[in-house]
């Protein structure tokens, strides 16, 4: 068996790997590099439970292959606090009670941070749009769609 | 299962060798939001896989002036919406990659992998097919090009023969007075398929259609040029006479399937309405450059 040698950097830090082909960049997230932080809801690109950021894009993992990863700069859910101190958004979804089994919640985050780094002010439509793609049957989107709208005015308030 | 090879070329003519030498066993990869799935579902099962973003042609967007633009077919809907320029002189097009899947699949999704995927459904295709878009190819025998409308054969099948690969879309320029709008209908707001889309490209003079292209989805085998719909509205003032022919028209060219998503009734249709709503966006747009 031929593996792919793969040199990455993932949450700032250089990492390297081994994989096949065809495996998934989610498939080595949560398998041999035990970043279990990323979920795995479809398998499909339908859930956005897999978001991580390639080069600060927001892609699904399940629809990466491992092999391209060769060169990037990969952003998971495990990056997103600094130093042991929680994102703003990490910290209101707690407050806010905007999750409950917390399956959807990494990548609603990593999505969420996605738009806020674009979009500092973003309308609630804006939100709900830019969310589509992350799926959560438990929450409801309400208080998710609130914590991320409550976080951006906090955040552009810190910033005044 | 056997196992895959993954190559990611630098240049096309590597990659042109490396997928003609594989003989059918090999898949191109742009953005895998469609080859991902499907392997997957064990529906595709390549022997090797060309990943073509390291080649520098397929994900450069170029701004060739007074309109005109050519970008790689690689270029992924977030990158292009990003862009400064793109989606002022086509904001039909731009609007139309936008509606493939959500913020996560576009930025990945390519107006390459879309087209040469071949559903009569993808969003993208009809707002090329409008905007006259020319495909260039490169294969094992150099290359060539044809406009958007002459790659999908059927479901899932493609003009493009043994080896070739769609490098570019080049968008012709944009006379004062251009438009293009596009619109699908979906039964939801966001993340489905469309049950009809359609792109509408005008060029106006003092509030008369100099030009006019209609690209319609997900109502045949193939995403369709509509010629007599634009014929209907050429030199018209968009007067509801004109839109109800060229309507009618898009009604006439509709070959569509019954299922889940809408009836043939239904999908014919809405085709009509869809034209109406398009041509008044594409107008209102003209009338503002
Ligand atoms: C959750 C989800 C939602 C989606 N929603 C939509 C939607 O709303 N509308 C829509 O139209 N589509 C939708 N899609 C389908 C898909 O995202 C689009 O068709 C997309 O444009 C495919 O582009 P890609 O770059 O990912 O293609 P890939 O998956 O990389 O390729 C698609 C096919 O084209 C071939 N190919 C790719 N590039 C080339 C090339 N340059 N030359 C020759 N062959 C090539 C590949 O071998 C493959 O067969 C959705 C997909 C998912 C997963
Ligand atoms: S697991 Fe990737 S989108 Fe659902
Ligand atoms: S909290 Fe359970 S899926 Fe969202």
């Amino acid at each position: 068996m031929s593996k792919l040698h793969v040199t990455t950097t993932i949450n700032g830090e250089p990492v390297e790997y081994l994989c096949d082909a065809s495996a998934s960049m989610l498939d080595i997230l949560r398998g041999p590099l035990g970043l279990t932080g990323t979920k795995e809801g479809c398998g499909s690109g339908d859930c956005g439970a897999c978001s991580i950021t390639v080069d600060g894009r927001l892609v699904c993992a399940c629809l990466m292959l491992a092999a391209e990863a060769e060169g990037k700069a990969i952003g998971t859910i495990e990056g997103m606090a600094e130093h042991g101190v929680l994102h703003p958004l990490q910290q209101k979804f707690l407050e806010m009670a905007a999750l409950q089994c917390g399956i959807c919640t990494p990548g609603v985050l990593m999505a969420s941070k996605a738009l806020l780094e674009r979009n500092p002010d973003p309308t609630e439509e804006e939100v709900r749009f830019w969310l589509a793609g992350n799926l959560c049957r438990c929450t409801g989107y309400d208080k998710i769609v609130r914590a991320v709208m409550e976080t951006a005015a906090d955040m552009r308030e810190t910033v005044r | 299962m056997t196992e895959i090879r993954y190559l990611a070329p630098s240049t096309l003519d590597e990659a042109v060798k490396a997928f003609a030498a594989a003989s059918g066993a090999a898949s191109i990869l742009a953005g895998g939001t469609d080859l991902l799935v499907q392997m997957r579902a064990g529906v595709r099962q390549p022997g090797t896989i060309i990943d073509i973003k390291k080649i520098a042609d397929m994900t450069a967007i170029e701004d060739l002036g007074g309109g005109a633009f050519r970008i790689g077919a690689a270029v992924s809907g977030a990158t292009l919406a990003e862009h400064p320029t793109f989606g002022k002189a086509w904001p039909g097009v731009l609007e139309a990659i936008n509606l493939i899947g959500s913020k996560q699949v576009q930025g990945r999704a390519s107006p390459g992998g879309n087209l040469c995927n071949a559903s009569p459904a993808g969003d993208s295709v009809p707002a090329m097919v409008a905007a006259g878009a020319v495909v260039t190819i490169q294969g094992p025998n150099g290359r060539r090009e044809v406009p958007v409308e002459a790659i999908p054969a059927g479901p899932g099948r493609t003009t493009l023969t043994p080896g070739e690969i769609v490098v570019s879309f080049t968008f012709p320029k944009r006379p004062k007075g251009s438009g293009d709008a596009y619109l699908r209908m979906i039964p939801r707001t966001e993340m489905d398929i469309a049950v009809v889309g359609l792109g509408v490209n005008l060029v106006m003079e003092g509030g008369v259609v100099k030009e006019a292209r209609v690209g319609l989805g997900a109502v045949a085998p193939t995403v369709l040029l509509v010629e007599d719909a634009a014929k209907a509205l050429i030199g018209s003032r968009l007067e509801d006479a004109a839109l109800e022919k060229a309507a009618e028209a898009c009604r006439a060219a509709c070959k569509p399937i019954n299922d889940k998503r809408g009836t043939i009734a239904y999908r014919t249709k809405v085709a009509g309405v869809l034209l109406k709503r398009v041509a008044a966006i594409a107008a209102q747009r003209a009338g503002g450059n």
